[in-house]
């Protein structure tokens, strides 16, 4: 409120002039006639027929109890807009109660949204409604006291008031007007206070569903974020594959075409010919081996033994590979696991002066166990800082640390032991049922 | 000697084409998917295709399925299959079929035009010839007792003789001599119990062997 900064005392915000106290009021009485609908329309129709035989008031009782229902999305979206459009409040809808129809309703009695709601309309609301009403009276009745001092001679002998033309009178009754009056704002905010409590409790979504929901969605939209990586992973392998390339294949054609057709070329050119041959080829090797390890087509068409195996055979070390991984996991998962293997390699490589190493891929229900685990020197830190050992750290999202982040972007869990003097098993388990 | 090329890229099935034809081959058909790529088999009838490995429309292992197809259709044509990757499950599968006329190489091996040509003719003469890479990842993969008694020397020339090459290919290749790549052939044959009949035939029975298949 623009006119009642916060530091103003809450006395003066709670005059009977202030605007708070006018926005209450406004507010609280507003609600009344809402708050009453409920039961005005659960009784309206025994005021027009009252029946005496059982099956008719069960019967009747049945549709007062489907007016209500149907009555009360109309009234819990109303009573929503008055705590915005009044107060500022903002109730949020709750998708599972809003978005039905009665059917949906009736199929599902049980919902706690549902009862919730019920609770405002039916209990809490016609108390609401008594202290709203009350706050109408103070301030009615705040207003005639005041002044009755102005109309209290003309009051006819029969009132309760008459006569009231004794000074000493008037002035107890103006008193208790004023004292009204002051008061009327208090009891408007108290039951605004509860109003706004018991509407953002009962009519907008519960706490504990909400958080459920949202972690369900999270985890949703985590789902398809680390899906959307992986199919952007393989349409940059496939870009690379159809583009760089080829045109890399063919430019070495060229050259290694040049190098063995062109006569009576000056040696020097020759020289210049036969290092950019070589130069392209060896942009190649480069090349395809970063192609490969963002993602082998392989493992789309033959699965994670084929895709493993030629992982295998690249390292320059005796590796036993185990895969039973039938069923398929999904393409993501498989993503994952060959890229456990393939950077555990790598580090196995670079780091722990192994002479074996032992690779199992193994599906077990829903979870696919991924081990490595080398003869080497031991002393690797997950945390990606430098091991004890020579240091197999992670520089910037590869390594160790890079494949914890990926395993657990499907929800894997990924260890690894590593003594110092070996053997160091990174183990890693990936959910199957995404 | 009659070819047919089977490649997606224009770039690279132009530059083919222009190897092969400066190279005295004779390219029949040049075509863009494996679809075309059976037809153009069964209608020029050539001594050897050349077939990437993948093509449309899936852009997978389609140049690896229409080899086998045309194994089982036209036996007599020879396939040399290019990759980008060679995978040791796909030459499992290419060889399993049958040793005689199959090639798989690294597409890179064709910028070095004399060793791609050499691999060519001697896939399109029933031979084969194998990527060093795909050798290795089969060795890896095969360590099995009869191999086992050999001794590392003699798993080298095992390895390259798998890779298709001669005697003498393989003396070069290895820097021995001639006489020596005899001796250790023999040890092979004798260790993994080869008969004795005409020559080039226990040749791949040894590499079968080695390739974990039965004869």
């Amino acid at each position: 409120m623009a006119t009642t900064p916060a530091t103003v005392p809450r006395a003066r915000a709670h005059a009977p002039w202030s605007a708070t106290a006018w926005r209450d009021t406004a507010f609280v009485a507003s609600g009344v006639p809402l708050q009453v609908a409920g039961w005005l329309i659960a009784v309206s129709l025994w005021t027009v027929w009252t029946p005496e035989k059982a099956v008719k008031i069960l019967l009747l009782a049945g549709a007062s109890v489907v007016l209500v229902l149907l009555a009360l999305r109309p009234l819990t979206s109303w009573q929503r807009e008055r705590c915005w459009a009044m107060l500022g409040l903002h109730i949020p809808r709750m998708p599972g109660f809003d978005d039905g129809n009665l059917r949906d309703t009736l199929r599902d009695l049980r919902s706690p949204e549902l009862w919730r709601v019920l609770q405002y309309h039916m209990v809490a609301g016609p108390f609401l409604a008594l202290g709203g009403l009350g706050v109408i009276a103070a301030w009615a009745s705040g207003a005639l006291l005041t002044v009755s001092g102005v109309y209290g001679w003309a009051l006819p002998s029969s009132s309760p008031m008459s006569p009231i033309t004794h000074p000493a009178r008037i002035a107890v009754l103006s008193g208790a007007g004023v004292l009204l009056l002051a008061a009327a704002p208090w009891a408007a905010a108290g039951v605004r206070l509860l109003d706004a409590r018991a509407a953002s409790a009962l009519l907008g979504p519960d706490r504990a569903r909400e958080l459920e929901r949202r972690v369900e969605d999270l985890a949703e939209k985590r789902a398809s974020v680390v899906d959307a990586a992986d199919l952007e992973r393989r349409r940059i392998e496939r870009d690379l594959h159809d583009g760089a390339q080829q045109r890399l294949v063919s430019l070495a054609l060229g050259l290694g075409l040049a190098r063995e057709t062109l006569s009576g070329v000056p040696d020097e050119a020759m020289q210049v010919i036969v290092e950019a041959h070589e130069e392209a080829k060896e942009a190649l090797t480069e090349l395809r081996t970063l192609v490969r390890g963002l993602h082998p087509a392989v493992l789309e068409d033959r699965g994670l033994d084929a895709a493993l195996s030629g992982v295998a055979a690249r390292v320059p070390l005796p590796v036993r590979l185990r895969v039973e991984a039938e069923p398929r996991a999904s393409s993501t998962v498989e993503a994952v696991a060959y890229f456990v293997v393939s950077e555990a390699l790598t580090n196995v490589v670079k780091h722990a002066r192994a002479t074996q190493v032992d690779v199992a891929v193994i599906r077990r229900g829903d979870v696919l166990h991924v081990t490595v685990t080398d003869d080497g020197a031991g002393g690797a830190d997950p945390s990606g800082g430098a091991g004890a050992s020579g240091g197999r750290g992670a520089a910037g999202g590869t390594g160790l640390a890079g494949l914890a982040r990926r395993v657990r972007s499907v929800d894997g869990t990924f260890r690894i032991t590593s003594p110092a003097g070996g053997p160091t098993t990174v183990t890693v388990e990936l959910p199957c049922a995404l | 000697m009659r070819i047919v090329i089977a490649e997606d890229s224009v770039l690279l099935r132009a530059g083919l084409i222009k190897l092969l034809e400066t190279s005295g081959f004779e390219v029949a058909a040049a075509v863009g998917e494996a679809g075309g790529l059976l037809a153009a088999v069964r209608e020029h009838r050539p001594d050897a295709a050349i077939v990437d490995v993948r093509m449309p429309p899936g852009f997978t292992d389609e140049g690896v399925r229409a080899a086998l197809v045309m194994r089982q259709e036209s036996p007599e044509v020879a396939v040399l299959l290019l990759s980008q990757y060679v995978e040791e499950r796909y030459a499992a599968e290419l060889l399993a079929a049958s040793t005689r006329g199959i090639g798989y190489l690294l597409k890179d091996r064709v910028a070095d035009v004399s060793v791609f040509l050499d691999a060519l003719r001697r896939v399109a003469s029933g031979g084969t010839a194998l990527d060093p890479e795909v050798v290795s990842q089969l060795l890896l993969r095969r360590h099995r007792d009869p191999l086992d008694r050999l001794t590392p020397r003699e798993k080298e020339v095992l390895a390259v003789m798998a890779e298709g090459r001669s005697n003498a290919g393989i003396a070069a290749a290895l820097v021995v001599s001639e006489s020596a790549v005899a001796k250790h052939i023999n040890n092979i044959f004798a260790k993994l119990d080869l008969p004795h009949t005409e020559g080039d035939h226990r040749r791949v029975l040894a590499v079968l062997r080695f390739l974990d298949g039965e004869p």
